[in-house]
């Protein structure tokens, strides 16, 4: 029982209050591509704490990239709502909008792309401070100076120079920065390291980790490599064609995971280790078009233990163990399910 | 962590001090061209300043005269200095094409833009409009508005300008298209900047430079169209040198004295062929700037 | 005398190696001044044997195989030894060139949606090939274009033979992209980082269909990647590429248990480890990889290595070993007793 508290509780120094800093309710993303819809996003419901990092994994259709850019409102959902700190952010609009988003940022994929290739660094990095009404020039100085120090860069050096002279370890960096400036409380990271060098990655995810520190913020850390999200995640979330199907703490997850297609995606993970054994891996086929999900639980045409009730009946996210909440009639690991629950 | 690495400079003039060692995109032709570009405008501008002969004075005993002393160029049928023409003709011809692709700039540019920007709409309200002017025949639609309105080069400008427009919509949108979507964009609106803000700080210098481009292209374009209806009598009115006009004189002394035809010919020739070579590298040279992934 | 060539002298005649190069270098022309992306690389391979190429970006890996391919881009230079299946390729005419392309040496890319022509459709992309290299007649051609997809395990592959890219997903046109390249019957066939636009799931099953078929056909495969779970139960021998240089070649096993060179433990120590604790800090490498228009005289590692000393600054050290283990360094680890 120990095992399993402590696996959902941050790291000391971290605030945790109970009240969670970003609610999802039910969000359902969708646009329109060539006359027909694509499903997105279909009904995504979890909470995050304050102080926590939720890890969020999934492979490319599953909505996750869309799920992001719905939490912080550059993409309008359906229905559904986004709350953070109590505020219905979908209800927001204009100035007030403008001004919340000073207390929740996000970092994208391809750092390179995410700073404007015709303003220096100096400008950019202050950019935040500029739009939050900063008027000081000297203190803007200041605070990039400050915060570029913090992601481990020489202002010096950085501060006249454009975006295209750094590397895309080094973009990165600065696009932290540029989400640090004004001392957040939430960063969505949509898969911040996966566009980067494997020796480079594990340099920016020590140092997310060290910034989650520094400033108390609440990280969603979004990838497609498990072994990544594990590094930096208190809890985890699995998500397959626009569903939420497990999500769990960490090591909850990695041990006993609940839903067939977290075992699919654990199972399919490379090791750099000869001597592991190589699994024949059954071939599963492709995931679905998120165009025409199927009927009732989607992951069933990819399911070894599909049966009847799975294209029926779309199975709700049930808590099968402390805090593992799986959507799946036919759950692996854990105990019986115990009936929904919110996570 | 310092960085280690950085040493591409990116001022201008660093710029230009590597283009002197030999970088292929600023060769020794841009160069020239640049001079050429920068000795007509220069002449054009300071016109009245030069010494030279009235353009309109006619010395009726030297007429068709080669070269000499006091007519350096020359003189056309009607006596009349050639070079001092050639330098008067080329300040119209220059005012109506850097004016005319400017209002095409200002105008389709910023439809573009727009069009691009707020998709929708806007958007297809713009496209039909542009398709609608792309449909009239420009000639045609030219000379019925001079016939019109008047044949003087304030119109000329504006009949020229206007049909540059959607030519300036299109480049504007695509350019638009290609960078609304990139990451930079989102982040800004992520930070809370306002759309105007993104329109003006974080699109615009990503567009200005492919626009700037392609608005050289257009004044290359104009010089040729605007001398082709002067060259039939339908664009500058006469007695207002203009090379295409010069040309069109010309045609009746090409046995005695083909020059009064081809000095402007010439001009012309090296004055589009310059700004073409300017555009094009100005072109090849931002595409890559745009930060290609 | 160089790598290849003292090997040559030691093999039996059975054993020389379907490739060979040696001393391989290409340079590349940029802004900067001249960029040398692949800086004397000697390696080689024997038929029916997979080499795994571990890199990151900037290490060369991709230039190196285009290299042994002949598709190099405009403006580069290549400089040393060739050797495939006895012929030297730079030596070939480009209409030799050209029958062995495709033929007895095939080529997968990494980016599927890229690599294959979007207006032609998959069944004339692959006929194409078969009646090019193989002239077949065009019933033979189709008949066995089907059996080729089915082999790679694309379902219905009659139907799918008419269909065109953008009907298939990534992994679907990777799989095409492999069939393509097996048509032929190749003697080797280099993967370029042949999963890395997949997903993880998508990525395991080519993994497994190319380790199955390169088992089948006794084919040579070099897989190139960044990836070093990739390579660590799929391929025969690794190579570690660093700054256009290899640094480390040995055996699979030998290379993940007893590596030498530190760049290659640190490599491996970089990725998270699925057995680990959550939150554990990462051993990251410090630093960046260097800058290919500027070589320093010593060894290219030296300002990231934990175990510099002053000869790592003062001159590169020689791929050199007993052989079967060759790495780079002037300050190896120890080998575990």
């Amino acid at each position: 029982m120990t095992d399993l508290v402590s696996d959902s509780a941050p790291r000391a120094g971290t605030r945790v209050d109970a009240q969670p800093l970003l609610r999802v309710d039910d969000l359902v993303v969708e646009y329109a591509l060539r006359g027909k819809t694509v499903h997105a996003v279909s009904g995504v419901s979890f909470a995050l704490r304050r102080g926590e990092t939720l890890g969020l994994v999934g492979e490319s259709g599953c909505g996750k990239s869309t799920l992001a850019r719905a939490l912080v409102k550059l993409t309008l959902p359906r229905s559904g709502r986004v709350l953070f700190d109590g505020i219905d952010l979908t209800a927001l609009s204009g100035p007030d909008l403008r001004a919340l988003r000073q207390r929740f940022q996000i970092i994208f994929q391809d750092p390179i792309a995410s700073l404007n290739p015709r303003r220096r660094v100096a400008d950019l990095i202050a950019e935040p401070l500029r739009i939050a009404g900063v008027t000081d020039a000297a203190e803007r100085q200041r605070r990039v100076i400050d915060v570029l120090a913090a992601v481990g860069l020489d202002a010096e050096l950085a501060l006249p120079r454009f975006a295209h002279e750094f590397s895309g370890g080094q973009c990165q960096r600065l696009c932290i920065a540029r989400a640090l400036i004004l001392e957040p409380e939430l960063i969505v990271c949509d898969e911040p390291v996966s566009a980067l060098d494997v020796s480079i990655r594990a340099q920016i995810i020590n140092l997310l980790e060290a910034m989650k520190a520094r400033y108390g913020l609440t990280l969603l850390f979004i990838a497609h490599d498990l072994a990544v999200v594990k590094a930096v995640s208190d809890r985890v979330a699995v998500m397959y064609l626009g569903k939420l199907v497990e999500i769990a703490p960490t090591n909850r997850l990695f041990r006993g995971a609940g839903h067939p297609y977290t075992a699919l995606l654990l199972q399919a993970i490379p090791r750099p280790d000869p001597e592991a054994p190589v699994p024949e891996h059954v071939p599963v086929g492709e995931p679905p078009s998120p165009l025409a999900p199927p009927s009732g639980c989607r992951f069933r045409t990819r399911c070894q233990r599909a049966a009847p009730r799975c294209r029926a009946e779309e199975p709700a996210l049930q808590e099968i163990a402390p805090n593992q909440f799986v959507a799946c009639h036919f759950p692996l690991a854990g105990d019986a399910p115990r009936g929904e629950a919110v996570p | 962590m310092r960085l280690s690495e950085i040493a591409v400079p990116n001022t201008l003039l660093a710029r230009v001090a590597e283009a002197w060692a030999g970088v292929p995109a600023f060769g020794w032709l841009f160069w020239l061209a640049l001079a050429w570009i920068g000795m007509i405008v220069f002449a054009a501008g300071a016109a009245d300043l030069l010494p030279l002969p009235s353009p309109t004075d006619m010395d009726m005993l030297a007429r068709r005269a080669p070269s000499s002393f006091e007519h350096w160029l020359g003189t056309d049928r009607l006596g009349r200095d050639m070079l001092s023409r050639l330098v008067h003709g080329a300040r119209i011809s220059l005012t109506v094409a850097i004016l005319a692709p400017l209002i095409g700039l200002l105008i389709g540019g910023a439809l573009g833009i727009l069009a691009g920007y707020f998709r929708g709409q806007l958007e297809t309200l713009v496209v039909a409009g542009v398709d609608v002017l792309l449909a009239f025949p420009p000639l045609v639609l030219a000379l019925a508005v001079m016939a019109y309105l008047g044949q003087t080069v304030a119109n000329l400008t504006y009949i020229i300008g206007v049909l540059s427009i959607p030519a300036f919509t299109r480049v504007a949108r695509a350019a638009t298209l290609s960078i609304a979507k990139r990451e930079f964009i989102l982040a800004a609106r992520a930070m809370g900047a306002t759309e105007l803000r993104i329109l003006l700080r974080e699109l615009l210098p990503n567009v200005i430079l492919p626009l700037l481009a392609f608005f050289l292209l257009g004044v290359a374009v104009t010089i040729v169209v605007e001398g082709a209806l002067s060259f039939l009598g339908l664009g500058v009115p006469p007695p207002a040198p203009s090379w295409g006009g010069m040309i069109g004189e010309g045609r009746e002394s090409l046995e005695m004295a083909p020059r009064i035809a081809l000095l402007p010919a010439l001009f012309m020739f090296l004055t589009v062929l310059s700004f073409n070579v300017v555009g094009d590298t100005l072109r090849a040279h931002t595409d890559p700037r745009q930060g290609a992934a | 005398m160089g790598l290849a060539s003292q090997r040559a002298a030691r093999a039996t005649p059975e054993e020389t190696p379907l490739l060979a190069l040696e001393d391989v270098a290409v340079e590349l022309p940029s802004l900067r001044g001249v960029l040398r992306a692949v800086d004397g690389v000697s390696l080689e391979l024997k038929a029916g044997r997979t080499l795994g190429i571990v890199g990151e970006s900037g290490s060369g890996k991709t230039m190196l195989s285009r290299a042994v391919a002949q598709l190099l881009p405009r403006g580069a230079k290549l400089s040393g030894r060739v050797a495939f299946d006895g012929q030297i390729l730079s030596e070939l005419t480009p209409e030799a060139l050209r029958r062995l392309r495709g033929r007895a040496l095939a080529f997968i890319f990494q980016d599927p949606m890229t690599s294959l022509n979007p207006v032609l459709s998959i069944g004339s992309q692959l006929i194409e090939t078969l009646r090019e290299h193989l002239r077949l007649d065009t019933l033979s051609a189709q008949r066995r274009a089907t059996e080729l997809l089915g082999e790679v395990g694309i379902p219905s592959p009659e139907q799918r033979l008419k269909q065109y890219p953008h009907e298939f997903s990534g992994g679907m046109r990777q799989r095409v992209a492999i069939a393509i390249a097996l048509s032929c019957e190749p003697k080797l066939l280099i993967a370029d980082e042949p999963t890395t636009a997949l997903d993880v799931t998508v990525q395991a099953q080519i993994l497994d269909l190319l380790a199955r078929e390169q088992r089948r056909r006794h084919m040579a495969m070099i897989l190139i990647t960044h990836d070093l779970g990739v390579v660590a139960g799929r391929t025969d021998e690794v190579a570690v590429m660093y700054a256009g240089r290899v640094v480390e070649r040995a055996p699979t096993r030998r290379l993940f248990k007893a590596m030498r060179m530190p760049y290659t433990e640190a490599l491996i120590a970089a990725i998270p480890e699925l057995e680990a604790p959550p939150h554990t800090p990462l051993k990251a490498i410090t630093g960046l990889p260097p800058d290919p228009t500027r070589r320093s005289p010593g060894c290219a590692f030296a300002p990231r290595c934990p175990r510099v000393g002053e000869r790592c600054l003062a001159a590169a050290p020689p791929l050199a070993g007993d052989g079967v283990h060759d790495f780079a360094c002037w300050n190896p680890l120890r080998p575990p007793a």
